[in-house]
């Protein structure tokens, strides 16, 4: 016990004395994700919305006098093209280089074509709409033209309506907006935080075991009378420490800058978690890291090299990211047997977490299995720290 | 004469790899190393191990530090077996050899306290043993330095210290002067003898003849994991030099020199 708590300490001394090491491991990650989502989130965010006050610069064709007001009512200034049908290259090649942001086309007689047609019989009038995706204010004013006719189309045939004023009301819909919420983090945070856990422990483990192993600093702690279990769970316990610091800074940059991401569709305020949902989170967490480094310490620890070891855990990682995918596609029953097979019970448990629907019983249950694995992992580790074959392979 | 290490019919095979097995020319798929190895040293002398490269010299020191295990045989160490109770063998011995590093992170200071906290020596104890063989050693104008930072002599004499932090009556060193410079090496060579003037048992693998005519009491000279001789310094060279005496054993127990 009391060589572990040395082993510990030397560990986290050893992080936290090393100035660039706690950098880029514990500060850095957190940072990037950061700048990195908010800079995607403005980016989308200037991609898809138009200014509010733009008004849009479209030819017409063919306007006929009874919908001219209301055409002129859309943010946009219209110019009477009179060139023949179909439009001319020149003023398609202007649309093309965004000059101009379209061209509404009406056919001759369209107000007469239009109230005579009845559905069924022959074709019905075609309006055209010549737009460029690629240019938002196009796309802006193709939606606002679009949107008139379906409206004018309404007003002339409006046979019955479907949940009338929908969208303002919102009370068709039953379900809660913290639901929704919860879904959508549950579909994506964990893993997200699954894959922060995993990188966190891949950028300590290899280096601290087989790093250790490769410099041979770990056969002068092989002669002390340092029983084989402390120096491994020594290990697990402070590589734990380090993978969650730095896991957390991770989780935390993109904690923060998701509202960004999300612009303005997602309110997060209604994901109200209570205090204990956090605690249960955490609880889940831990556990998980536990596993996690237990695992990544077993590979580091037959491993030759740092380099070999980070090969070798490469496959790991694909594990983790398709058993963190199956909620998301709703994959993966839950249930009892789930909580019992470790890291899977962790992304179910957080999956139920995040989406209101974990019960504390579940979150005990995976804690303690993930307790309980990352035991008898530590306890093989101990078993590879005694045998020569394992540490003096060259 | 109370007999602090008894090596008992010790053996020790290792499995080749095909890459090895070319370069020792051979198609056997493993090689003994160790080869039912007996000697006894007693309390307070210093016995050298001596042999070439390959005659199972360090594989012998690593079983009786408990790095690794014996195939057979046994070792006691004060008492202790290093098969049956290799935890407690391993606080009673110093054991000093190359492929042992520090962490370049550390400095002196650090690693001292650091292995002496592993090694269960009281506070008051550490710092005490610490001035002592910093000053001898001149590490005290390095000790807060990075081990990274210092030089190779200085490095192995910072592991010299820490393997000794803890001030046991056996001591293994394996190759003590290697790569070091004269002024370095008599350093070590003195701090020896007066290990063994303190009562010490010290055993030490070599195969540099003026380092065991200097300090060792009684020799083993091993070959092929075996040992050849083993017998007092006087008794073995009988008038004659180390180095003569050695070329005699060689060529009578593996024929010519290659």
């Amino acid at each position: 016990m009391n060589n572990m708590l040395v082993i510990i300490k030397k560990e986290l001394a050893r992080f936290f004395g090393d100035k660039r090491l706690v950098f880029t491991t514990a500060i850095m990650p957190g940072l990037l994700i950061f700048l990195m989502y908010t800079l995607m989130g403005e980016g989308l965010m200037r991609e898809f919305t138009t200014e509010e006050d733009y008004i849009a610069k479209a030819y017409v064709r063919n306007m006929p006098a009874e919908l001219e007001s209301s055409l002129k009512e859309l943010p946009v200034e219209w110019e009477i093209w009179d060139g023949g049908n179909p439009a001319s290259d020149q003023v398609l090649q202007e649309i093309a280089e965004g000059e101009r942001d379209g061209l509404l086309v009406f056919p001759d007689r369209f107000m007469q074509d239009m109230l005579a047609y009845e559905a069924g019989q022959g074709e019905a009038p075609n309006v055209e709409i010549y737009y460029n995706s690629e240019e938002s204010n196009s796309g802006a004013f193709r939606s606002a033209a679009v949107r008139f006719l379906d409206q004018l189309e309404e007003s002339v045939a409006n046979k019955f309506d479907i949940n009338r004023g929908e969208g303002s009301l919102g009370d068709y819909d039953r379900v809660s907006e913290q639901s929704v919420m919860g879904q959508l983090l549950a579909g994506l945070l964990p893993m997200l935080i699954m894959t922060f856990i995993f990188s966190g422990c891949t950028a300590v483990a290899p280096e601290s075991i087989a790093g250790e192993k490769e410099r041979g600093t770990i056969a002068t702690l092989l002669v002390t009378p340092m029983k084989r279990s402390a120096l491994a769970l020594g290990k697990i316990v402070s590589l734990s420490v380090i993978a969650l610091l730095a896991g957390l800074s991770s989780f935390l940059g993109t904690i923060l800058s998701l509202p960004k991401l999300m612009t303005d569709e997602v309110d997060f305020g209604a994901a109200s978690y209570t205090a204990l949902d956090y605690g249960l989170l955490f609880a889940v967490i831990l556990s998980t890291v536990l596993v996690t480094v237990a695992v990544i310490s077993l590979i580091s620890a037959g491993a030759k090299s740092v380099k070999e070891a980070s090969t070798a855990i490469a496959p790991f990682l694909s594990v983790i990211v398709i058993v963190s995918l199956l909620p998301l596609f709703h994959l993966g029953g839950g249930g009892k047997v789930a909580d019992l097979i470790p890291l899977y019970n962790s992304v179910m448990t957080m999956n139920g977490i995040f989406s209101f629907e974990s019960s504390v019983s579940d979150v005990v249950i995976t804690v303690l299995v993930n307790f309980a694995a990352a035991g008898i992992l530590g306890g093989i580790l101990t078993k590879m720290f005694s045998s020569e074959k394992v540490m003096f392979n060259r | 004469m109370e007999e602090l290490i008894q090596v008992k019919e010790l053996c020790k095979t290792f499995k080749l790899s095909a890459k090895q097995q070319k370069l020792e020319k051979t198609k056997e798929k493993t090689k003994v190393a160790v080869d039912g190895l007996s000697f006894t040293a007693y309390k307070g002398e210093v016995f050298g191990l001596l042999g070439p490269n390959g005659a199972g010299k360090t594989t012998t020191l690593r079983m009786l530090a408990t790095l690794i295990r014996p195939d057979s045989g046994d070792a006691l160490l004060d008492g202790v077996s290093v098969t049956k109770d290799p935890e407690t063998v391993r606080s009673r011995i110093g054991f000093l050899t190359s492929e042992l590093k520090l962490e370049d992170f550390f400095s002196p200071n650090y690693l001292f306290q650091f292995f002496a906290s592993l090694y269960g020596v009281p506070q008051d104890k550490a710092l005490a043993r610490r001035e002592e063989l910093f000053s001898r050693f001149g590490i005290d104008r390095f000790a807060e330095v990075k081990v990274g930072d210092l030089s190779t002599g200085m490095k192995q004499k910072v592991s010299l210290v820490i393997s000794l932090v803890h001030d046991p009556d056996i001591i293994i060193f394996d190759e003590p002067t290697n790569g070091l410079d004269v002024l370095t090496a008599k350093v070590v060579t003195d701090f020896l003898l007066d290990l063994r003037a303190q009562g010490k048992t010290i055993l030490l693998s070599t195969h540099i003849f003026s380092l065991i005519e200097k300090i060792c009491d009684r020799v083993g000279i091993m070959i092929s994991g075996k040992m050849a001789v083993c017998d007092t310094l006087e008794k073995i060279c009988g008038g004659k030099s180390l180095e003569d005496r050695f070329f005699e054993v060689y060529r009578e127990k593996a024929g010519d020199l290659e």
